[in-house]
């Protein structure tokens, strides 16, 4: 395949204004964290620092809560449904106009490719918004009964991947159920969720409706104890979830986790090669690999391995990888260094465990953090590769016989998110789907989102489903 | 030959009260027991009292009946369950008496409870095919494909089955489980563990495979920690903990983030809901394509 030359097209950055500083939001206001603690968020593309942004301490995840509590008792609890409802929409709107500044400072404060964060993250955001608010008026019809309550206040933690989309997945729910929250995006992405804080001052919120704490684990650890919260909602690592799942066990907080994967994705011989090949290519080298869902297993079958295995590599060829705000960019840079210094390490242990490593000639830019996309052929189900979330734009492939096997070797995992079928035959589509122990099964397609469409994991993915109408449970007193 | 009075009153033939472990009836593998007593204190029983590998066994027996009871058809399922009742209707005279002797309950009441339970399992065994339908959903997806979502049993439930109702209590918290297709292992009120143990023989002689529920009798304390640390339970009800076990049980459950059921206090005689059958199901979401 030739790859052709295409000359720089980035998106401006002049759409964005960064402030020099930003403050936490609680109760409708920007403040400094109690203590005047601080810490930077970079440009992982570039390392160049985009703003200072305010560190929440116990103090501030204090004042947030008392916030919320009073906005959920004087304000929220009190609205009438539809007007809920119609702030919801304001939101939605306002995230529409302001969409192209979304992407952009999701881009840089993240890295992933404008691509993505234009044709993706944004506009399922204010999808998420959009059908939430829809929901406001009739939870009654939702089938929690005749009429379910909200359950307080909620805290809620999110990760970097999808910084704005996850905020969104929220609190949309939240907010339309009736809740009012305290949010606390990644260390790494503060910077549109402190940008989805002016949308809320735009759209008229009342104060301490939302609330935004920016800071690192200590500071969502404060939230998630803080007695004054009903409920937890976290995504992120397996490990920190099981950690908030213990310390919430002995409270009657409602929680739910959204936690790790190992996705299976299983492509049968009657696959369209070159379709499950832009698939097996958008489930794991999609946002660099930072996917919760990507299909980091791939399961060939042995029949159409050394096809799929040579296109795979033809395509990953043609793959752009470097500036985030390049228009053609493909692949952009690894969220952090602890990320990528994690995806190396995980690497070198798959090679020293007798895979083989693969990446196409990829040149890596020299400032920032970067990984090129990489496959490990030769894997058994016993290697750390295969077991281990890599959270990074790394494949490892398998390869089976029968459907019977594909099924063992896609549930042998201790995570249960999401699992990717390829096959042009739609009865084997079904069988498969029945029998993978996986909350979301992608048929012929992978990384699919939809608000209307439940989202969340079996076994230690994780409990609990964000959208649909399933989502609504997390957030009500059912 | 002249008659020298009455004939002997005839001695009864006692039931060996054993555990229920895959469709077989073992004693503890600990060889150990415990005395059960009636209400006012009187011998009724030796029951098995469970240790750690009786707790493991279990686990084990659920976890191999789980693939063949959740890919069982739900009207199978249905029918299966409701022949439980069928079975138990037939010895309602004998658990009413199990009940009484349990619960010191009075004869009515008893008979109440035992109707209840019978009329319960019916009411559970009736939700086999209808639960997909209330809890699945078409969802109108923005793309070319077509998206559905399905409840799925989560696996092998631990069930810490309530202290004071032995055999209503039992019902109200096994069935629910098992109706969706997860496997069970239940244990049963430590205190009046009978009536859930003579349940395991209307089980025995049911059309329930092996395996699918499991009852365990013995201490909480000691057999409920390694059911809430076993990494192949992916579910467990903490109704019958007492609450400063319950909270170390729900913190061991976090281990490989087991689903927890933790009601507060229940009114066994009132309607049910969906609360229980819900705890113990995933939501799967298929994206289909569609296309010419």
């Amino acid at each position: 395949m030739p790859k052709f030359e295409y000359a720089p097209a980035p998106e401006s950055r002049a759409i964005v204004s960064l402030k020099e500083s930003y403050g936490l939001f609680i109760n409708g206001e920007f403040t400094a964290s109690a203590d005047g603690r601080a810490f930077k968020t970079i440009s992982p593309a570039t390392e160049e620092v985009l703003a200072e942004v305010a560190e929440a301490g116990p103090a501030d995840v204090d004042r947030a809560v008392t916030a919320a509590r009073r906005a959920y008792e004087g304000t929220w609890s009190a609205l009438p449904a539809k007007e809920r409802g119609k702030y919801l929409f304001r939101i939605a709107r306002i995230i529409q106009e302001r969409a192209r500044e979304l992407a952009v400072l999701e881009s840089l404060d993240n890295g992933k490719p404008i691509r993505e964060s234009r044709d993706v993250d944004i506009p399922l955001v204010a999808a998420h918004f959009f059908y939430h608010a829809g929901w406001a008026d009739k939870l009654e019809y939702a089938g929690y009964g005749p009429a379910p309550k909200p359950l307080g206040v909620a805290g809620q933690v999110i990760p970097w991947n999808f910084p704005l989309l996850m905020l969104a997945w929220k609190i949309a729910p939240a907010l339309a159920c009736g809740n009012t929250v305290v949010l606390k995006p990644a260390e790494t992405t503060p910077l549109t969720a402190l940008t989805f804080a002016e949308i809320c001052l735009q759209a008229d919120l009342p104060p301490g409706v939302v609330n935004i704490l920016t800071g690192a684990g200590d500071t969502g650890k404060a939230l998630v104890t803080h007695p004054g919260i009903d409920k937890v909602a976290f995504t992120g690592s397996t490990e920190v979830g099981k950690e908030i799942a213990r310390a919430c066990a002995p409270t009657r907080k409602k929680v739910t986790l959204e936690l790790g994967g190992k996705a299976a994705n299983i492509v049968f011989e009657d696959a369209p090669v070159d379709q499950a090949v832009e698939g097996i290519v958008n489930g794991i080298f999609f946002n660099q690999g930072h996917v919760c869902c990507a299909g980091s297993r791939l399961l060939v079958q042995e029949s159409v391995y050394d096809q799929v295995l040579a296109s795979l590599q033809n395509r990953l060829k043609t793959l752009r990888l470097g500036d985030p705000l390049d228009k053609n960019t493909d692949v952009g840079a690894i969220n952090s260094a602890a990320q990528l210094a994690k995806i190396r390490e995980l690497s070198e242990v798959g090679e020293a465990e007798g895979a083989q490593r693969w990446s196409p000639p990829c040149e890596l830019p020299v400032k920032g953090f970067w990984f090129p996309p990489t496959v490990f052929t030769g894997v058994s189900q016993a290697h750390r590769i295969a077991r281990e979330e890599i959270f990074g734009p790394v494949l490892s492939v398998l390869t089976f016989r029968t459907p019977a096997e594909a099924v063992e070797k896609a549930n042998n995992t201790a995570y249960g998110l999401s699992a990717g079928v390829w096959t042009d035959k739609g009865s084997r589509i079904l069988w498969m789907a029945s029998r993978l122990r996986a909350g979301v099964v992608w048929a012929n397609t992978f990384n699919k989102f939809d608000p209307s469409s439940p989202f969340g994991g079996y076994k230690e993915s994780g409990y609990g489903r964000e959208g649909g109408r399933h989502g609504l449970e997390a957030y009500l007193d059912v | 030959m002249s008659d020298t009075g009455a004939a002997p009153a005839r001695l009864a033939v006692r039931k060996t009260y054993k555990l229920y472990i895959g469709g077989a009836f073992p004693r503890s593998e600990s060889g150990r027991s415990y005395v059960v007593t009636d209400h006012q204190g009187g011998f009724l029983a030796n029951a098995a009292l469970a240790s750690r590998k009786d707790a493991r066994d279990a686990v084990v027996a659920a976890r191999k009946a789980f693939g063949g009871w959740s890919a069982a058809t739900a009207y199978n399922r249905g029918q299966v369950l409701y022949r439980v009742a069928e079975l138990l209707e037939g010895r309602r005279a004998q658990f009413t008496a199990e009940v009484r002797a349990a619960e010191g309950l009075g004869a009515r009441q008893a008979e109440a409870v035992v109707d209840a339970a019978i009329d319960r399992w019916v009411w559970y065994a009736g939700w086999a095919d209808k639960i997909a339908q209330v809890r699945g959903a078409a969802n109108p997806v923005a793309g070319p494909f077509f998206n559905f979502s399905l409840p799925e049993p989560t696996g092998v439930v631990a069930v810490i089955a309530p202290e004071a109702s032995s055999l209503l209590g039992f019902v109200s918290v096994v069935a629910p489980a098992v109706v969706t297709g997860n496997t069970v292992v239940a244990l049963a009120s430590e205190r009046c563990p009978l009536p859930a143990v003579s349940l395991t023989e209307v089980l025995a002689t049911s059309d329930v495979p092996g395996g699918v529920i499991n009852v365990l009798t013995g201490r909480a304390a000691e057999v409920a920690p390694w059911l809430a640390s076993h990494m192949d339970v992916n579910a467990i009800d903490l109704t019958g903990a007492p609450d400063p076990l319950a909270d170390d049980l729900a913190v061991a459950a976090a281990d490989n983030l087991k689903r927890v059921l933790r009601p507060g206090a229940e009114d066994w005689t009132q309607p049910p809901g969906l609360k229980r059958i819900l705890a113990y199901l995933e939501t799967k979401t298929v994206w289909h394509p569609t296309g010419t």
